[in-house]
């Protein structure tokens, strides 16, 4: 197939700008005119969504974070209280434990054997598709209520897990679910067991180095090591970040797999009161309108902060291609 | 001259490496297919278990059923308030809503930022892109506060309405990406003959992006059938209850003794995935290659 027919990847996102032949400049006014308003008609329905479904409703919440709103009576301003409570609130603070050590544990995690699968699969290994569909199929199934339901039962009292290891002759197993040191356990490997989706995207980023790099190198006298640290890796570190940002913004969203094993508890003992949760019970359940509002804009926070660092702290270990 | 001897010393090398390395290659075929049927093997227990009577697939972990419970995909098919497939419909009608809306005003907007001229159109993209990172978490209690005040809650406007206003901007990225791809002299000489904006995106660009267009209704049926939170906030009614509320009703409401047909309805559950999964792995591939997406 010709060029149209192949999606661009992320590597090579930043194409130039087309550059247009200048048109005589009366013509070009009226001709701009009609296409600045062709443009705004196209993105009319998006201008909507955004004021409505979304700017719109983020500057409400940060409104009705400062009042006390239950839906049955109309909103009454409260000032900082509401934030004032979330200093106070250790079930909160429980939650962003929570969180932050499934985030920050399951991400790594994933990413590395994203990575090394990669890694191994980009050698010219026959029957490559198949290998990427198989290590693939979990990150489409893993956000699922179906598959939430498997955790609860693979990893119960009489799961999978455990009739296995009763095999091998492990007696007196935990529930691993029911437990609060290991439920959050069981989530974190549910989160890793969907690398095939940052696997795929690092494998499109293997694709574009080029196999000269490597046989000059080899000339040269580098070992595969030295390959690995000095070649791939360097080059492959805007696709890292890439998979880095993702996968931190989707492991910070996660709901339904904490939902549905903890029977929309977030038990046992709060060990999987996940942020998302916590936010969900207070509004939808106790229908505490005015604090999950600011719980709302503090996850935001969140998430804005740490995609803030995460760009800052690219500048010092990815590499672009031109420096 | 020198450099036609070194592609050659170096294609010898290669040949001669591969052929010394053979039993390692049969090492690391090994190696995946073990950690790939490690992988799936609990969806293989699952769709085992479907089969099995209740009370063995708590004592069996392998795949074989000793005995035979084809009867479980009937409980559970009865075993809520409406038939299963009552459920389904109204999956079918969420997801199908999600597509068309996705398609189009997604592909509206894509032409717009990846062909158009026109002010402020760096700062709109930018906070297209920015929009795409936005958690669904932080707006949703607005959004709950203005869908129940148009009397919306329940039924199943406020998960598609919002579909037909571009909301899902990661698609727009990726169909901007890809218009990007396509050749401008086709816009140039259609305009020449007198095509205006409409006819070029609708009658040029459309047909040309196909896969695009594609990834996206195959990302969006996915996703919107495994979404559980929106629909969870949004549909409290059990009987507009989509196929993950359903689930979730079923989890509920039977005990441990009804495990094999809950089991077969969450592999009737996920049955569309994986056949959209079958069908159109090549778009899926190509989509996360683009845009990085689940």
């Amino acid at each position: 197939m010709p060029s149209t027919g192949r999606a661009p990847t992320a590597v090579n996102e930043h194409a130039p700008p087309t550059h247009r032949p200048p048109r005589p400049r009366r013509k070009k006014s009226m001709l701009q005119r009609r296409e600045n308003r062709a443009a705004y008609l196209f993105l009319a329905p998006w201008f909507v969504g955004l004021a409505v479904v979304t700017i719109g409703p983020i500057t409400a919440s940060l409104v009705l974070s400062f009042t006390d709103y239950s839906l049955l009576e109309s909103p009454n301003w409260v000032g900082t209280e509401n934030y004032e409570r979330m200093l106070g609130d250790s079930r909160l603070h429980n939650s962003l434990i929570v969180t932050f050590v499934y985030v920050f544990v399951s991400v790594p995690l994933q990413l590395a054997l994203a990575l090394a699968l990669a890694l191994v699969l980009d050698r010219g290994v026959r029957g490559l598709p198949i290998y990427r569909s198989v290590y693939y199929l979990p990150s489409l199934l893993g956000g699922s209520v179906a598959i939430a339901i498997l955790w609860r039962l693979v990893f119960g009292t009489d799961g999978l897990i455990n009739q296995v290891l009763g095999m091998f002759g492990f007696e007196d197993l935990p529930g691993w679910v029911g437990h609060p040191d290991y439920a959050l356990g069981t989530l974190i490997v549910l989160n890793v067991w969907t690398f095939g989706s940052p696997m795929v995207i690092f494998l499109a980023g293997l694709r574009q180095i080029p196999t000269m790099y490597y046989e000059a190198a080899a000339v040269d006298g580098a070992g595969p090591l030295k390959r690995f640290f000095s070649i791939t890796i360097p080059l492959l570190t805007p696709i890292i970040f890439f998979n880095l940002i993702l996968q931190l913004i989707n492991a910070f969203q996660t709901f339904s797999q904490a939902f549905i094993v903890s029977g929309g508890t977030g038990g046992p003992a709060d060990s999987t009161m996940f942020y998302t949760l916590y936010l969900y019970l207070r509004g939808f359940s106790a229908f505490d309108m005015g604090y999950a509002s600011a719980l709302a804009w503090f996850l935001l926070l969140i998430i804005a902060g740490l995609t803030a660092v995460n760009f800052i702290a690219s500048k010092y270990w990815v590499h672009y291609g031109d420096d | 001259m020198a450099t036609t001897d070194l592609t050659a010393q170096i294609a010898a090398r290669r040949k001669e490496r591969q052929r010394r390395s053979r039993p390692r290659r049969i090492l690391i075929h090994l190696g995946l297919i073990s950690f790939g049927l490690v992988m799936l093997y609990p969806l293989l227990w699952m769709l085992a278990s479907s089969f099995k009577p209740t009370e063995v697939i708590f004592r069996e972990p392998g795949l074989l059923p000793s005995a035979l419970a084809p009867g479980n995909y009937v409980e559970g098919w009865n075993a809520l308030r409406n038939p299963f497939h009552h459920y389904i419909i109204n999956s079918t009608i969420v997801v199908a809503g999600s597509v068309v809306g996705n398609l189009l005003a997604c592909s509206m907007a894509a032409y717009a930022f990846a062909r158009l001229t026109f002010f402020g159109k760096r700062t709109f993209f930018a906070i297209m892109l920015g929009s795409i990172m936005l958690p669904i978490h932080v707006v949703i209690v607005p959004q709950y506060i203005l869908f129940s005040s148009l009397d919306w809650i329940n039924t199943f406007y406020p998960l598609i309405v919002p579909k037909f206003l571009a909301v899902d901007a990661f698609f727009i990225f990726l169909m901007v990406q890809f218009i990007r791809g396509l050749p401008r002299e086709l816009d140039d000489s259609a305009r020449i003959d007198g095509c205006g904006h409409f006819r070029i995106y609708w009658k040029i660009i459309m047909p040309l992006c196909t896969p695009a267009l594609a990834t996206t209704a195959i990302f969006t049926f996915i996703w919107t059938w495994n979404d559980f939170f929106s629909q969870l906030v949004f549909l409290t009614d059990p009987d507009m209850a989509t196929v993950p509320l359903a689930l979730r009703q079923f989890v509920d409401s039977q005990g441990q003794t009804s495990w094999g047909p809950l089991f077969a309805m969450s592999v009737i559950a996920l049955g569309p995935v994986f056949g959209f999964f079958l069908a159109g792995q090549r778009y899926l591939v190509r989509g996360i290659a683009t845009t990085g997406i689940k």
